[in-house]
């Protein structure tokens, strides 16, 4: 299956995930972007000024780091870290955002809207706005917006309008939902710059696409470190993005890919977000996906310490990896987020992103079964700055 | 029993254009609900809408958003509503279609679900988070009885508008402006004009006008273009506001209808 695979299909379905799932209004700015974005990839000028920008602006490529002292902690397998904390904004979110502002000028919009969940795709999106100077609305949960103040205030730095979102459990998905009906009403000179492999056919692809730069640029980083692929890749899951990113260039080797979700309080309790391993198929802002939901098909309200995983569904495309075993995908706790997140500041020197912390945090499952001559990767997705209060509420020194 | 689109005739037969009212299952107060469909039938309403709830209505503006959430709330479900609908079916003759989003459909069973739906009686449903790209997936050959009812936005191009009133049965489903139900912001002459317009098109279907239309006004404007009028939060606003045994909202029903005549 993963030497043929090529999804998604022409009308956005990967396997049975994915679609368009959306209110009639949406279906045509969908397949003027569809085209728009087909159109663009294929010219060179488009590539050319995009590599330009992630070189020039984001400091890409970013590092893929020996982590030296991780390595002795397990005393197993050599470990590596993908460094997407180094980019411009301090996470891998604005790989998706520099990519998609490029087409919504291409697309002649002069107003940008986006959802955040921790802030990080909300600062993303303000930047880009700032550098091509579009109007930028950022929807936010109220309680990510007090979680995350300091992202709040970087957006607000940077020219964005953040926009409270009240409803529903006020989080991420909540986010989604307003930037959604925004875009339903102001669809004429909007772009929603979705921050995840999530939505409607073809924000899935787009932003996969986009994000696979971290997983080109690790296939020849650890060619050239090691002379071969690594055995094992790791990344946090809540949309998606930054390990489809990481993933998309291994899915046709031997490569064991490992996603990792937030189990929040745990996965026998009700406050998590264990999408991929308690969800059941369901229909959600626009795709067909693995979702938490009850019995009756309403969305359940999920917990989860980070912020950016927060979220009860899932990327297609994630979907279709776990159903066909392409990828694996396990959970960690909060609190095994919170001590990842002191033993990677210890042993590497390298605070990460509460989701990051996730990808690190099931090292402690992963290292016992692998041998000295193995690799591991994991993707540090973002970095930890934004999340200190709520680390430093944790762990109380 | 009649269909929506021979129901739809009649009235358009007899100089009347049609007035569709939505009502969110179970709101405001679950135990006065059928009453309440009664009643606005009775005021005038030539049909009804019934909104099952979902936590995530993305199609939806504040009010009912809100509607949504009480009857959640309420423990309002599609079992409760089939619950409803067979009340009230056994009381009326007038269409009644069942409107909600995807997901719990999908959950509830969607062969289940269409042919309860067609053994009580419900003469259509509406989904719109199902589009054409995604018709096929979802509806079986269980709604040939019950119609599939699409709807055409602004944004619809000329080509698309002909495939909707391909693919739609009952009635189609004018949305005269771009936004979430309840808008109100809209520049009513682009909107008339768009309804004018896909009323050129629509050769299959009789043709509904909704979203932003919340006065007598309103309904006046549209009704020459169009076979009939729906009208949603305007009545769930009042709903909300209504304390005095529905007395507002039937009379607004009844004064929206008047306007139809």
């Amino acid at each position: 299956m993963s030497n043929k695979y090529n999804s998604p299909d022409v009308n956005g379905h990967f396997g049975k995930f994915g679609g368009k799932y959306v209110p009639e209004t949406l279906i045509t700015p969908l397949k003027e972007l569809e085209e728009t974005y087909f159109q663009l990839t294929k010219e060179k000028n488009f590539q050319d000024e995009l590599n330009k920008l992630n070189k020039e602006y984001t400091g890409r490529p970013t590092p893929l780091t020996f982590a030296d002292g991780l390595t002795k902690y397990f005393d197993k397998a050599k470990i590596y870290l993908k460094r997407e904390d180094l980019c411009h904004t301090g996470a891998h979110k604005i790989n998706n955002a520099l990519g998609q502002i490029l087409l919504a000028k291409k697309l002649g919009k002069t107003r940008i809207i986006a959802e955040t969940g921790a802030g990080q795709h909300g600062v993303a999106t303000a930047t880009v706005c700032a550098k091509f100077g579009l109007k930028c609305f950022v929807y936010m949960g109220e309680v990510d917006i007090e979680r995350q103040s300091l992202n709040v205030f970087r957006m607000k730095l940077l020219g964005a309008e953040v926009i409270p979102v009240s409803s529903g459990s006020r989080t991420l998905k909540d986010a989604a939902n307003e930037a959604i009906r925004d875009w339903v009403t102001n669809v004429k000179d909007t772009h929603y710059i979705i921050g995840s492999v999530v939505g409607p056919h073809p924000y899935p692809m787009i932003v996969r696409d986009f994000q696979s730069v971290i997983g080109k640029e690790t296939k020849e980083q650890i060619q050239i470190a090691e002379e071969r692929l690594p055995d094992y890749i790791v990344a946090c899951v809540g949309g998606g993005s930054n390990a489809i990113g990481i993933f998309y260039s291994f899915i046709n080797t031997k490569v064991k890919l490992i996603g990792v979700e937030a189990a929040g309080y745990g996965i026998n309790t009700n406050k998590h977000c264990a999408t991929l391993t308690l969800g059941r198929e369901g229909i959600f802002q626009g795709m067909k996906t693995y979702l938490l939901q009850n019995d009756e098909g309403q969305v359940s309200e999920v917990h989860s310490i980070s912020a950016g995983l927060d979220y009860p569904g899932v990327g297609p495309e994630h979907s279709l990896f776990k159903d066909e075993v392409i990828a694996d995908y396990y959970s960690v706790t909060d609190d095994e987020a919170i001590r990842a997140t002191e033993l990677l500041s210890k042993a590497e020197g390298i605070i990460p992103a509460l989701e990051s912390a996730h990808a690190v945090a099931y090292l402690n499952y992963l290292m016992p079964n692998t041998k000295k001559d193995e690799i591991v990767i994991v993707n540090i997705s973002g970095r930890g700055d934004k999340d200190l209060n709520t680390i430093k509420d944790k762990l109380g020194y | 029993m009649t269909t929506i689109a021979n129901y739809i005739s009649g009235k358009n037969n007899k100089n009347e254009k049609v007035l569709s009212v939505f009502l969110t299952s179970g709101f405001p107060d679950k135990n006065n609900f059928v009453e309440l469909a009664l009643r606005a039938l009775e005021a005038g309403a030539d049909m009804l809408e019934i909104g099952f709830p979902f936590s995530d209505p993305l199609a939806d503006g504040p009010i009912i958003q809100h509607s949504s959430q009480i009857a959640l709330e309420n423990g309002i479900n599609i079992t409760k509503t089939f619950n409803f609908i067979k009340e009230i079916r056994s009381r009326t003759d007038k269409p009644l279609i069942l409107m909600g989003y995807a997901n719990p459909v999908l959950s509830y069973g969607i062969e289940k679900f269409a042919e309860n739906a067609k053994s009580l009686g419900v003469n259509g449903v509406i989904i719109p988070d199902i589009p054409i790209e995604e018709y096929e997936n979802f509806y079986n050959h269980l709604f040939d009885e019950v119609n599939t009812i699409l709807l055409v936005t602004p944004t619809t191009s000329n080509d698309r508008i002909k495939l909707i009133d391909e693919k739609s049965s009952g009635f189609i489903y004018c949305v005269s402006v771009s936004g979430t139900t309840g808008i109100t912001n809209q520049d009513k002459i682009t909107s008339i004009e768009f309804v004018k317009r896909t009323r050129s098109i629509v050769k299959k279907n009789k043709m509904l006008v909704g979203f932003g239309i919340s006065s007598v006004k309103d309904a006046q404007s549209f009704a020459p273009y169009c076979d009939g009028i729906i009208v949603g939060s305007a009545v769930i606003k009042s709903l909300m506001n209504d304390s005095s045994d529905y007395v507002k909202t039937l009379d607004l029903i009844k004064k929206l209808k008047q306007a139809l005549v």
